[in-house]
């Protein structure tokens, strides 16, 4: 027989409870101050990239070309180069990315195989860039001999990026609830006419906000362009694929290296992190504002 | 072949849709339909009634071979349709499934306008003439018994009707095909008594020109709509007859435990 009477003294315990409602107060705080102190620091550093950048980006700086003189240095051809990769990269990887996603997640037999390149996708998803990098040196740049072009950085990119697209998209397919692939199929669609016409249009917010991610990481990634060996200073605009090219985050890569040498690089570098800050803020909020838009209600 | 079953059941007008024979249905190694025998004739309404689990549901989805998508069933057995066997190699399921429609237990619309849901399956089917899709769409929603409270909004989204006109939507949307036969997996569980009323109405006046198999929960719409009705158990089809001699006079024990709620 239980001790009733002993057992709900014990719960009822006037030092537990104030006990337990101090520990709620301390861990309440702790955890704000993680919130603080994450978003402090990073208030520190837009701030000290801000003020840096003042008097550095203007017009000017957008428009004109790479020069070793810092009064005269723009980011212009930078700008090229990220936009030309990236119009590399967008095919690429919906097209690629997209695809797998559909094959594994409606053609694919649920099994072994299936589940092996699942997890293999995820695990390639979070490889350290510079691997990718390598291997895009390796791939595109030596044995295709596409050197340190903007294909050979736009592939490369388009690998390190592709699992991130494919696993986003498959999250997006597989949210399509089943009982409306269940109405198509019921009314004798094939596979194919139900992916196309039920599937992607409640699927493609999702893969577009994933994509959009995706294609931000690829604009701010620096270390798989570097192992490409993207030339330190290049004073022509490319004009085609395969042109040398420098994109933004090298710009900033090289330009704070060489802020021992003049100082002033050191501005210039933080007036290309705001340009490159406005870019990625503004695709993140696209993908947010396409998400919150497009969000079913199932 | 189905003039044998016309002549066993007495009931010579009647011509036979499907005809199952000796139909056996594994999930894994879960035994879920045991040797079932029925034939479901057409212009009548044959309602499949058991208590949860019973297999009734796996059985209505085996008619348009809906049940494969799920990857570890197995199935042995013959289902003929209209004398041919639906699991023959030159047998589409597409095709099957364009002639005998399907209404769901949960109504399922898509996300799209009320005009588009309708046309949907005379669109997949390669009818693209705007004026003869509209017309499809007007003459099924008219035989839903949706119309009138629709036509001013076709272009809508579906998922702005109420529970009700949704389910009757789903069944406009499975008449634009034009089926000859429309299976209904329990299709007014998720609706008030009066939506249900109004798709019970429905029926009656549907089975003029379709065959209709409807499994359900409630022995009184069973009773209220069908013309034969098939007692499922346990994966074992117990009695199959007139709905009036079920209810009214049942041979087997079991069915009058259950007509009668002393099981289920």
């Amino acid at each position: 027989m239980l001790d009733h009477k002993m057992l709900k003294n014990k719960m009822l315990d006037k030092d537990r409870i104030s006990r337990r409602i101090r520990l709620n107060s301390f861990i309440r705080s702790l955890f704000s101050f993680s919130t603080i102190f994450s978003l402090l620091v990073l208030g520190v550093l837009l701030y000290q990239v801000g003020v840096d950048s003042i008097g550095w980006l203007d017009l000017k700086f957008l428009t004109s070309n790479l020069s070793i003189f810092p009064e005269k240095a723009g980011i212009y051809g930078a700008i090229i180069g990220t936009v030309m990769m990236m119009l590399i990269v967008i095919p690429v990887t919906t097209i690629l990315g997209v695809s797998t996603a559909i094959y594994l997640e409606e053609y694919a037999k649920k099994g072994k195989l299936q589940y092996f390149i699942n997890v293999n996708i995820s695990n390639l998803a979070s490889v350290p860039s510079v691997i990718f990098g390598l291997l895009g040196l390796t791939v595109f740049g030596r044995l295709l001999n596409l050197g340190s072009s903007i294909l050979a950085g736009g592939l490369t990119m388009s690998l390190l990026v592709l699992p991130i697209v494919v696993v986003s998209a498959q999250e997006a397919i597989r949210a399509v609830p089943g009982y409306l692939r269940e109405a198509s199929y019921a009314m004798g669609a094939s596979k194919w006419t139900t992916i196309w016409k039920v599937v992607l249009p409640v699927a493609i917010p999702g893969i577009l906000t994933g994509t959009i991610l995706a294609m931000s990481r690829a604009i701010g990634e620096t270390a798989p362009l570097v192992v490409l060996g993207i030339p330190t200073l290049i004073m022509k605009i490319p004009n085609s694929v395969m042109s040398d090219f420098t994109a933004l985050p090298i710009q900033i890569y090289y330009w704070t290296l060489d802020s021992v040498l003049k100082p002033e690089y050191a501005n210039l570098a933080a007036a290309t992190i705001v340009v490159l800050l406005v870019i990625l803020f503004v695709m993140n909020s696209t993908a947010v504002l396409i998400r919150n838009k497009f969000q079913q209600k199932f | 072949m189905t003039g044998d079953v016309k002549l066993k059941e007495k009931d010579k007008e009647k011509e036979v849709v499907f005809e199952v024979k000796d139909l056996n249905l594994w999930y894994g190694n879960d035994h879920a339909l045991k040797d079932i025998n029925l034939a479901i004739k057409k212009n009548q309404v044959t309602a499949i009634i058991g208590p949860s689990g019973c297999g009734k549901s796996t059985f209505i989805k085996t008619l348009n071979r809906m049940i494969e998508n799920i990857p570890s069933v197995k199935i042995t057995g013959e289902i003929n349709y209209q004398g041919k066997s639906i699991f023959d190699k030159s047998v589409r399921v597409e095709e099957l499934r364009t002639r005998v429609g399907m209404v769901f237990q949960k109504p399922n619309p898509f996300p799209k306008s009320i005009f588009n849901n309708v046309v949907y399956g005379p669109r997949i089917h390669g009818i693209k003439d705007k004026q003869v899709l509209m017309e499809i769409a007007e003459t099924s929603l008219r035989q839903a018994a949706l119309w009138d409270e629709v036509k001013d909004r076709l272009n809508d989204n579906a998922y702005g009707l109420s529970g009700g006109q949704q389910q009757r939507l789903c069944i406009a949307r499975c008449l634009a095909v034009q089926p000859d036969v429309i299976l209904m997996d329990e299709p007014t569980s998720a609706l008030d008594p009066i939506a249900t009323y109004k798709i019970e109405e429905l029926m009656e006046s549907l089975k003029k020109d379709y065959t209709i198999a409807i499994v359900t929960h409630s022995m009184q719409q069973a009773a209220r709509i069908s013309d034969e009705t098939a007692f499922f158990l346990m994966g074992e089809l117990i009695e199959f007859d007139k709905t009036t001699e079920i209810f009214s006079n049942p041979k087997d024990q079991r069915t009058e435990d259950y007509i009668t709620g002393r099981i289920g």
